[in-house]
């Protein structure tokens, strides 16, 4: 069975590390946020100028001027620290965020991403996207394996506009987990109930299997 | 020193001019300098130039100004809220040049700074860096990009003294700062406005010099652009 957006988000959460500064992308990688494993402390980075974001008001405790990067109503925590945009970028600009996890369209075995842009469509705008696989430490991306019509997003190489070159550390799927290394993917877990087998078929980019594969633990 | 005005239109009077560039502070609708943006909007100016991060929906914030059609060209770097934004973008009405967020950001402060361009890795091997100069420093590749200034900036903050002081809120503060150091002239909306010497100097965000003209909003509306809550236990 393919993982839920839930299972998607508590694996991607064990990629964090006490002592994080981790900014989060808006759908699935917002979800991380549930499954912070007890005893990590993590600050997590809202590129419109925060650091130290905390869960949604409670109702009627809503404040205009306290969003976060999805322009949800949020709170801030003991530690928080607000800032400019200029101050956020350069936060992310200059390699000081431990961690993006961030959606993707496409993502190519060299670790290029797509996220921003289908020619012919309207396109919304990339966002700070761009500024964040270009600058932070550690990239991992969420999604799905396949698109709506069944076709592998893992690729040879990107179909679409980039948001970034060989950017990408880590793929996260509904199937399976893939580093992304110097000599390309290397598959290195299985969602339960996939296989090799299954995953090659479902994957346009080429890979080698781990000697140490693994089913994911949830 | 008079830079407190009586309202919005007297702030902007003598500033506007068709064809001119403005930016606008905010992010989504957090932080937007909503009254003067109507007092724009109801000077009638037009073929405008707007830099901001985004462009307001359609009833609230710039979106106002789309309406009314007085926007040419839009320097953002997320449009997606806005229905008549998409019209007017797919019809070839409306011009729009989207910027990474923090090269936007960056590109800003620049400007204000007197620095004419900059290198970043933001955008390298991707559409944006077309057309664009690259080179490489210690064996990474970097974008040549280029800082923005504007005829105006309207921004919008939470507390002002007499002398254009700012104090932001929280996140409500995103562009502003930037913006306000990058316009030929900077007019600033603020909700409580105080005498000269309240303001804490340690805690001011936008030093007055770069603020030529205030008004305190007579109402603001702020309005929430995703209210988003959890459950009491």
């Amino acid at each position: 069975m393919p993982l839920t957006r839930e299972q998607l988000a508590q694996r991607a959460a064990q990629e964090l590390r006490d002592g994080y500064y981790v900014n989060l992308g808006i759908g699935i990688p917002t979800l991380v946020a549930n499954y912070i494993p007890s005893g990590t402390d993590v600050m997590l980075q809202s590129e419109n100028g925060m650091l130290g974001l905390g869960p949604f008001p409670y109702e009627g405790m809503e404040d205009p001027d306290l969003i976060n990067a999805g322009k949800q109503t949020v709170t801030a925590i003991p530690g928080t620290s607000f800032f400019s945009s200029a101050d956020s970028f350069g936060m992310i600009r200059g390699g000081h965020i431990d961690l993006a996890i961030l959606g993707a369209m496409e993502v190519s075995e060299q670790g290029d991403l797509a996220n921003w842009m289908i020619p012919g469509k309207m396109v919304k705008g990339m966002g700070g996207a761009m500024d964040l696989v270009a600058g932070v430490k550690r990239v991992v991306v969420v999604m799905e394996h396949t698109n709506k019509a069944g076709e592998s997003k893992v690729l040879h190489a990107c179909r679409l506009p980039l948001t970034g070159k060989q950017c990408v550390d880590l793929i996260i799927t509904d199937l399976c987990v893939f580093e992304v290394g110097d000599s390309g993917l290397l598959l290195t877990e299985l969602a339960p109930g996939s296989n090799s087998d299954e995953i090659k078929g479902k994957t346009e980019a080429r890979f080698t299997v781990s000697d140490s594969l693994r089913e994911m633990t949830l | 020193m008079h830079k407190v005005y009586p309202d919005a239109k007297s702030a902007l009077e003598g500033l506007l001019f068709d064809g001119m560039t403005i930016m606008s502070g905010g992010f989504g609708l957090c932080g937007i300098p909503e009254n003067l943006i109507v007092a724009v909007r109801d000077s009638g100016v037009r073929d405008l130039t707007i830099i901001s991060n985004n462009c307001g929906v359609d009833d609230f914030g710039l979106g106002l100004m789309l309406q009314t059609r007085q926007i040419r060209k839009m320097l953002s770097s997320y449009v997606g809220e806005n229905a008549e934004f998409e019209r007017q973008f797919l019809s070839g009405e409306l011009e729009l040049e989207f910027n990474p967020q923090g090269t936007l950001a960056e590109r800003i402060r620049a400007g204000g700074a007197g620095i004419p361009a900059f290198y970043t890795r933001t955008g390298y091997g991707t559409l944006v860096a077309e057309g664009k100069e690259t080179r490489e420093f210690d064996g990474e590749m970097y974008v040549m990009e280029t800082g923005l200034v504007a005829d105006l900036s309207i921004v919008k903050a939470w507390k002002g003294d007499r002398s254009g002081n700012l104090i932001y809120r929280k996140s409500a503060r995103n562009f502003n700062p930037m913006m306000a150091t990058a316009g030929k002239a900077c007019v600033a909306e603020v909700e409580h406005l105080v005498d000269v010497g309240e303001l804490d100097p340690d805690q001011i965000h936008t030093p007055g010099i770069y603020v030529q003209r205030m008004i305190l909003g007579p109402s603001f509306e702020k309005r929430i652009e995703r209210r988003t809550t959890r459950p009491r236990e």
